[in-house]
């Protein structure tokens, strides 16, 4: 490199730079399609796999965070990683979130692919300085002269009958916040494979775990990827009324979908999958054909994702509503106690409430 | 896993001083300060351009070429030093005050200059140089710092990282965790404190009740060290000690480089409220360049060639900030869109398009470039 100020010749400067310092290369096609691969699995088993399949495919993808080593992680879903990769590779951490984010930055200003975990949502705040200040402006601080393939994994949101900060909704933050991506799966399959396509993106991606849905089982095949992030998918089709929402609701709005039916109401639900980048082409299609939207996530109302929906289709789609863009969320409190989650959570009833209140519009 | 850390439980708190304050040599043995004669001409260049180039700075501060300059007056002898020993392929993790660290590095004035004249955040091209960009938020790089040493270790290097933090900055929770990481971690990662004495207006008497700021190293299980920060051998010997011993698997190590902000906290700055002109005075007599070059002097290596080529880098040097400053085109607008995502999300491609049809509209009258009326 040229000096502006000339060097004199150093102690040191034979070693060789380690510019670009790539063990390998990023796999493009990660996976094997060499055996059928098809599988049963929870999604806590669908995310184990993925991160086996991932450090196998590139060995510049690190795993750590509180108790994902020895233990497995708090919920198993780290389980093996460790023995099998060496703990160079996954990693115990001291408890400290905001350094379990800080240092992945530093990993991937290496070259390095750190897929880190924050235990529980809640305990994400005190990591929000080093999501928001850097991990998220990172690239762009650089001018685009600095990649950061990192993904973290935060079990995230209610219905389990946790104690406080276990059951939060963050995902607001996440994209109110530029230089993020934000997915959200719902089945095994999407956990397996957006797990995946997170950790090869060269993008910061927070990846929201509904660990409410950790032991819903599917059939998770390993070979071919159902959907890129960035794309929705029409879980059920219907006529008179869009359901958008994603994660552990998708569940819940498909059984509600089942007790629309009965009276005579025809639901269509969408699951967003990745919220940005948002797939809205597909939500506009689905309520150019129905005319009418409901938005439910489990976060509190105010400026949560549904409030962004519901203004970007009135926006785009006024002329083909039916009725106006309605909300089925948490309430704009802390999250309860327990023994009262399933009153705030929204369930079928809420979902139904709002689904009547579109189909009731003159 | 339930071993106990055998790192040092005392920290000498009388700094180590290789050139005293009138440039004579100290007693000091434990470390040399028998480098050769062109490293010793090289830190005097870099000093002395350093501080000409703030010059600079301020200057074009103060005609209103740039909206703000933190200026590192001062500091010289601690930048230069502590990045003077390392490699050039170890990382430098900066804060924002470290020209000297930075032309070291061959960082050039454009380079750097953009981030006061408000080109573009945290400098041009700095990565290429293994130096991490400017960090505003105060200690928080810490941990970037720590986070690409233990990258280091898993890709199998010998590298080292060095973080630059101030007193202030050792009072942020990110700066502990640093450590602590860095500790646990045995990563090869040294702290370099520049104890400039101030944060703004909060003295370092207000920052921690410890005895010293590297007392704190005790309590993280790492050796911790006093230097001189005026003291430009001083500087360069303790960090390449502690470079080494990162470099050999011994883990981090604390330094606390004592210096003086000479200058304001930044040119929107009034000193005068918070600090005594007796203070000032009592560090202007400290000053790290002219102590060096009576050093030098001494040495029969200053010479008054070395003096003239260094006054005319220093002079290119300047007038080649200002003309990057003054006469250089801004970044095209997309460019804060293109360079957010590494794969542009479809709602910025559409904000972006949006932007360039607000831009060829004229509400405001001639409006070509989007800033009038703004």
């Amino acid at each position: 490199m040229t000096q502006i100020i000339e060097r004199p010749p150093m102690h040191g400067d034979d070693v060789p730079e380690p510019r670009g310092p790539m063990l390998t290369s990023l796999p493009r096609a990660a996976h094997s399609t060499e055996v059928p691969a098809s599988f049963n699995l929870t999604m806590a088993q669908a995310i184990n796999r993925a991160l086996h399949d991932a450090m196998a495919a590139d060995e510049r993808v690190l795993v750590f965070g509180e108790d994902v080593a020895t233990l497995g992680g708090v919920f198993r879903v780290t389980e093996g990683l460790a023995e099998t990769f060496g703990e160079q590779r996954c990693f115990d951490t001291p408890l400290a979130e905001s350094a379990i984010v800080g240092i992945a930055i530093g990993m991937a200003i290496r070259g390095l692919v750190p897929v880190p975990e924050i235990q529980f949502d809640g305990f994400s705040a005190p990591a929000f300085d080093q999501m928001v200040s850097h991990l998220a402006k990172y690239r762009m601080r650089t001018r685009g002269d600095v990649d950061m393939p990192v993904t973290i994994r935060i079990p995230s949101f209610g219905g389990i009958g946790a104690v406080e900060h276990h059951s939060e909704s963050t995902e607001s933050y996440w994209l109110h916040t530029a230089g993020l991506k934000v997915v959200v799966p719902s089945t095994p399959s999407d956990a397996y494979w957006l797990l995946r396509q997170a950790i090869t993106s060269r993008d910061p991606v927070i990846f929201l775990e509904p660990k409410r849905r950790y032991w819903t089982r599917g059939a998770v095949d390993t070979n071919v990827p159902p959907l890129p992030i960035g794309r929705a998918a029409i879980r059920r089709s219907g006529a008179d009324v869009t359901v958008v929402t994603y994660g552990s609701l998708v569940a819940t709005a498909l059984s509600a979908a089942e007790l629309a039916d009965q009276h005579g109401w025809s639901l269509e639900v969408i699951d967003l999958r990745s919220l940005n980048p948002l797939d809205f082409e597909t939500v506009a299609e689905s309520v150019r054909k129905t005319g009418r939207a409901v938005v439910m996530h489990e976060g509190p109302r105010t400026l949560g994702f549904g409030a962004e929906l519901a203004a970007r289709i009135q926006e785009e789609l006024f002329y083909d509503l039916e009725a106006p863009v309605l909300r089925a969320t948490g309430f704009d409190t802390p999250y309860p106690p327990a023994r009262l989650e399933k009153l705030w959570l929204p369930g079928p009833d809420r979902l139904l409430d709002c689904v009547e209140r579109a189909m009731e519009q003159p | 896993m339930a071993e106990v850390s055998a790192a040092s439980t005392s920290v000498d708190l009388e700094p180590v001083q290789l050139v005293a304050p009138d440039g004579a040599p100290t007693s000091e043995d434990r470390y040399t300060r028998d480098l050769p004669p062109e490293t010793l001409s090289w830190l005097y260049e870099l000093m002395v351009v350093t501080r000409e180039l703030d010059s600079e700075f301020i200057n074009l501060q103060r005609q209103g070429q740039l909206a703000l300059f933190a200026s590192c007056r001062g500091q010289e002898a601690a930048q230069v030093g502590a990045a003077a020993c390392l490699r050039k392929t170890d990382w430098l993790f900066p804060q924002y005050r470290e020209i000297g660290a930075f032309l070291l590095r061959g960082i050039a004035p454009a380079q750097m200059g953009a981030v006061w004249r408000g080109k573009w955040h945290g400098g041009i091209g700095f990565t290429e140089r293994c130096c991490a960009p400017i960090a505003i938020p105060i200690g928080t790089h810490g941990l970037h710092a720590v986070g690409a040493a233990m990258g280091a270790q898993r890709l199998g290097e010998d590298s080292v990282t060095l973080a630059f933090l101030g007193d202030g900055a050792t009072s942020e929770g990110d700066a502990h965790e640093a450590l602590n990481f860095a500790a646990v971690f045995k990563a090869p990662c040294v702290f370099f404190i520049q104890n400039n004495q101030w944060a703004i207006s909060t003295p370092v008497s207000h920052q921690m009740a410890a005895p010293s700021i590297a007392h704190r190293a005790i309590g993280y299980g790492m050796p911790g060290i006093r230097v001189d920060g005026n003291d430009v051998l001083a500087c360069y010997a303790v960090t390449a000690e502690a470079a080494q011993r990162a470099r050999d698997g011994g883990g981090p190590t604390l330094i606390e480089a004592i210096t003086y902000r000479v200058s304001p906290h930044t040119t929107s700055d009034d000193p005068t409220r918070y600090r005594s002109q007796a203070e000032l005075d009592h560090w202007l007599a400290l000053d790290p360049i002219a102590r060096y070059r009576a050093y030098l002097q001494a040495a029969g290596v200053w010479t008054e060639r070395l003096e003239e080529r260094v006054a005319a880098k220093s002079k290119r040097l300047r007038t080649e900030l200002r003309e990057s400053v003054v006469d250089a085109d801004d970044f095209d607008v997309a460019e804060m869109f293109d360079t957010v995502y590494h794969d542009i999300t479809p709602d910025l491609v559409r904000q972006r398009e949006h932007l360039r049809a607000e831009l060829s509209k004229e509400w405001l009258g001639e409006r070509s470039d989007g800033r009038a009326g703004v």
